[in-house]
């Protein structure tokens, strides 16, 4: 229908605003019109070209998603239909299809299962050894800033899963379809160019969906 | 850059480097202290006493726990000196959920601060709830790699706790009363100033930002990075007296980042029912017919009965430095 992309950030709990900030950044550097928009009602997850799932802590995403009614629901529904979606730190966590804590062990917690991969939370630490980094990023480059913060890591991948990166042996950026997962926050680096990679996936998948 | 890190002294003690893989790694800078801050925003820390308490808060959607060695209403029926945690208590906590843990230090205490990051706590709170162990000063907080989060009732307040390394800011509120008036009065005072100072700001009077960052007592930089953003450069959230999640959503649409809930919880008889409520209405804080299915949750004859903050023996928010 038009050109403008509607980009939803989860707007549930995390940092919602630094998204929003750094996906409208992005299109902005991009040159490409559209709008970035918090998401917390089924109808509105309904009408977005591409979702974000901020930072912030996983367990309490799932259970505001188990709780709002219908909300479950339109997840399922636009996963179905193949939406471009991007989840950061908890954010990845939310889309995993497995996850357990390093140190509390298997949690009782609501997961979307979109990406086929098992998570470890907290897999480099507490808050002590949180910590940023130069990472390498496959299409992006060896130089952007990796903002680990009480970080997961990927323990495991199917086989529809393409790893994006790694740091010290351990998988931190995932890839399946049009579904990326990052344990650091692209969103607190200054540099938008994770948020354009996602972006370009959208645009592409507007195009060959809405023609 | 998202977060603000006007103020950072960047070669700080609390800056850990490393070399893990063939990369340099920088633990504790201000974007990873403040940057763990943004991660609760929307979000309700609650205070605990233990490990089943601290399951509890978990279960209900409680972004962190706070662990206490009393709740702050049990701090004041008690009297006498109130002190950090036991360390077995906090270890427990630590052991049994996945979700950050925050406990609490006397104002001034370093060592209890350093005791605190010894066991490995995500943020440790300098907090007026505690007895003040140092009536001149505050722990000078970027020292550490671990977080902190002050309390504050006026903006002045809030700048020098940054200034002295705070990466997360509360309203001081009066604590274990149930009362919230006193938390809504901080984020308004706070938020007054912030609009005054703006206005300075943007009119780029620089000799009344001089004058404005004397009469607050805190540094000309970050005064004018907070005439800038229009808003703190930290995270604020809201604590003091929330009980209901028609208080949280109060402080949430006065602009507060996020909830700090004390005994409002445990100190209620339907604290998992009203933990979840809390978690609701702190997300939805906008939209009414949510904020109401909330509070249907709960039953207003299971809140804590509360004190009344004008009759109270000890006023938490008077505690400690003036400056």
């Amino acid at each position: 229908m038009n050109d403008q992309l509607l980009i939803g950030v989860l707007g549930l709990q995390g940092d919602i605003e630094e998204n929003i900030k750094a996906a409208t950044n992005a299109l902005a550097e991009m040159n490409q019109i559209g709008k970035v928009i918090s998401v917390r009602y089924p109808e509105e997850i309904m009408k977005i070209d591409g979702l974000i799932i901020p930072g912030g802590e996983s367990t309490v995403m799932g259970l505001l998603i188990a709780i709002k009614t219908g909300l479950l629901d339109s997840l399922s529904q636009v996963l179905q239909k193949g939406l471009p979606i991007m989840g950061t730190c908890a954010g990845m966590i939310v889309l995993a299809k497995k996850s357990y804590d390093r140190v509390v062990g298997n949690k009782k917690q609501l997961l979307l299962g979109a990406l086929d991969i098992e998570i470890e939370r907290n897999s480099f630490g507490r808050q002590f050894d949180s910590f940023e980094s130069n990472i390498d990023i496959s299409g992006i480059g060896n130089d952007f800033r990796g903002i680990f913060i009480r970080a997961p890591s990927v323990i495991s991948v199917g086989p529809q899963v393409q790893i994006l990166s790694k740091f010290d042996e351990k998988i931190v950026a995932v890839q399946q379809e049009n579904i990326i997962g990052t344990s650091f926050h692209p969103e607190l680096s200054g540099d938008n160019r994770m948020h354009k990679l996602f972006i370009e996936s959208i645009a592409k998948w507007k195009k060959a969906n809405n023609h | 850059m998202t977060i603000s890190q006007v103020g950072a002294i960047p070669l700080s003690k609390g800056i850990k480097m490393s070399t893990v893989g063939g990369k340099q790694t920088t633990s504790g800078t201000a974007l990873i202290k403040r940057g763990f801050a943004h991660m609760q925003k929307h979000g309700v820390i609650m205070d605990v006493t233990n490990v089943e308490q601290a399951q509890i808060a978990e279960d209900a959607g409680a972004v962190a726990v706070m662990v206490l060695d009393k709740l702050p209403f049990d701090v004041r029926s008690a009297g006498g000196v109130a002190r950090t945690a036991s360390v077995k208590v906090i270890q427990a906590v630590i052991d049994s959920v996945s979700i950050p843990i925050m406990a609490k230090c006397r104002i001034g205490h370093f060592s209890e601060a350093n005791i605190l990051e010894e066991i490995g706590v995500d943020m440790i709170d300098e907090s007026e709830v505690l007895s003040p162990a140092d009536e001149i000063r505050h722990i000078w907080k970027w020292n550490y790699t671990t977080p902190f989060v002050n309390g504050a009732k006026n903006l002045g307040e809030a700048l020098r706790r940054i200034d002295e390394g705070a990466a997360m800011i509360r309203t001081k509120g009066e604590p274990g009363t149930g009362d919230v008036s006193q938390a809504v009065t901080h984020i308004r005072m706070v938020n007054n100033e912030i609009g005054k100072l703006k206005g300075i700001y943007d009119n780029k009077d620089d000799q009344e930002l001089i004058r404005t960052s004397r009469e607050l007592q805190s540094s000309l930089e970050i005064v004018k990075e907070t005439g800038r953003l229009g808003r703190l450069p930290v995270v604020n959230f809201a604590a003091g007296g929330i009980s209901t999640p028609a208080d949280a959503a109060l402080l949430m649409n006065l602009g507060c980042d996020g909830i700090f809930v004390g005994s409002g919880i445990f100190k209620a008889e339907d604290p998992l029912e009203r933990a979840k409520a809390v978690v609701i209405a702190t997300t939805y804080h906008d939209d009414p017919q949510t904020v109401l299915e909330a509070q249907k949750m709960i039953d207003e004859k299971k809140s804590m009965l509360g004190l009344d903050t004008k009759n109270l023996d000890l006023r938490m928010q008077e505690r400690g430095p003036k400056i």
